[in-house]
């Protein structure tokens, strides 16, 4: 397994910060347009965290011109420029599916303290 | 064609520059040493047996002791012969790297020993399509249906695909990518998957252009 890790090593990132489930989350997306690249802000719940290592990935949804869009992340993917928490959430599910069948107040409610 | 013997590591995914997510099997290739160089004169042939990973001396019978000693080369586990390399500059010992036969982008085929299924039925073994779950059928799910007529042929042909041991035999996949090669730990990463399990030995065979 030590050699599975010295491959991932070169591109694993180590300054995630620790958010989890029910938190709100602004994340900072590389878009490359052309020859352009720009920074592209995706603001949201994170509904799951799954898999570990360089598969691990997170989802993130937020509501938009009331339609929701749901965003899948690799968590370690190079197109991330920076996470940033915006408000902690409290919950009592690791997987909070629940949330797409709930209104915007209830969510608030069910991901505050 | 040019190659070398490896040990399949097992698998990740690594980012492309766009971003992009690549499955890779990890490969760890070499070091190889040669032991024996076939010539025109001597053996009809031009050839370059090499030998990887160690095996205890003890383990290893006299005759070979003899053949590894003829080369300078410690007992190896895994002896293979390839034809593509060039011999002239080429000397009995001599270690081969990765980096001196692959870089990345190059197109290569992989040849292993696939992952041994056991027994297994039609369905699995050749893509059978069994039959009705409904229409009042019962037992019939996986079954391979009927393997001869009873009045012409009246016997079953031979090689009729049937249910059988499956896996477990030399398999190659073609055109799979060089996506990255570490040097220092002699690993080698592939696009797509290989065959076998992990830490089975494999070839690796470069195309030729």
């Amino acid at each position: 397994m030590d050699k599975i890790k010295l491959v991932e090593a070169t591109q694993i990132k180590t300054n995630i910060p620790q958010f989890k489930p029910g938190d709100t989350i602004n994340v900072h997306v590389r878009v490359i347009e052309g020859e352009k690249e720009r920074i592209q802000q995706f603001q949201g719940v994170v509904l799951a965290q799954r898999g570990s290592g360089m598969g691990a990935t997170f989802t993130v949804r937020k509501v938009s011109d009331g339609v929701g869009v749901e965003r899948i992340f690799p968590i370690h993917s190079p197109r991330i420029a920076k996470i940033e928490i915006m408000k902690e959430g409290r919950v009592r599910r690791a997987k909070l599916y629940y949330l797409r069948k709930l209104a915007a107040k209830q969510i608030r409610q069910k991901t505050s303290a | 064609m040019t190659g070398l013997l490896g040990k399949k590591i097992g698998m990740t995914s690594i980012f492309d520059e766009q971003g992009i997510v690549i499955p890779c099997t990890i490969i760890e290739a070499g070091p190889c040493f040669v032991t024996q160089i076939k010539t025109k004169e001597t053996d009809g042939y031009e050839a370059v047996q090499i030998g990887f990973e160690d095996k205890k001396a003890r383990l290893v019978t006299k005759p070979l002791i003899g053949h590894f000693n003829r080369s300078g080369v410690t007992p190896k586990r895994l002896v293979k012969e390839f034809n593509g390399f060039d011999i002239s500059n080429i000397k009995l010992g001599d270690e081969i790297k990765v980096e001196a036969i692959f870089s990345a982008g190059d197109s290569v085929s992989v040849t292993g020993k696939s992952k041994g299924r056991g027994f297994q039925g039609v369905v699995k073994r050749h893509h059978f399509g069994g039959g009705s779950k409904t229409h009042g059928q019962s037992d019939r799910v996986r079954a391979p249906g009927s393997i001869g007529g009873s009045s012409y042929p009246s016997r079953v042909f031979k090689g009729q695909r049937m249910a059988g041991r499956m896996g477990n035999t030399q398999t190659t996949v073609q055109n799979l990518t060089v996506v990255k090669i570490i040097s220092e730990s002699n690993l080698l990463l592939i696009k797509g998957c290989v065959p076998g399990h992990i830490n089975a030995y494999v070839e690796i065979h470069k195309k030729l252009k």
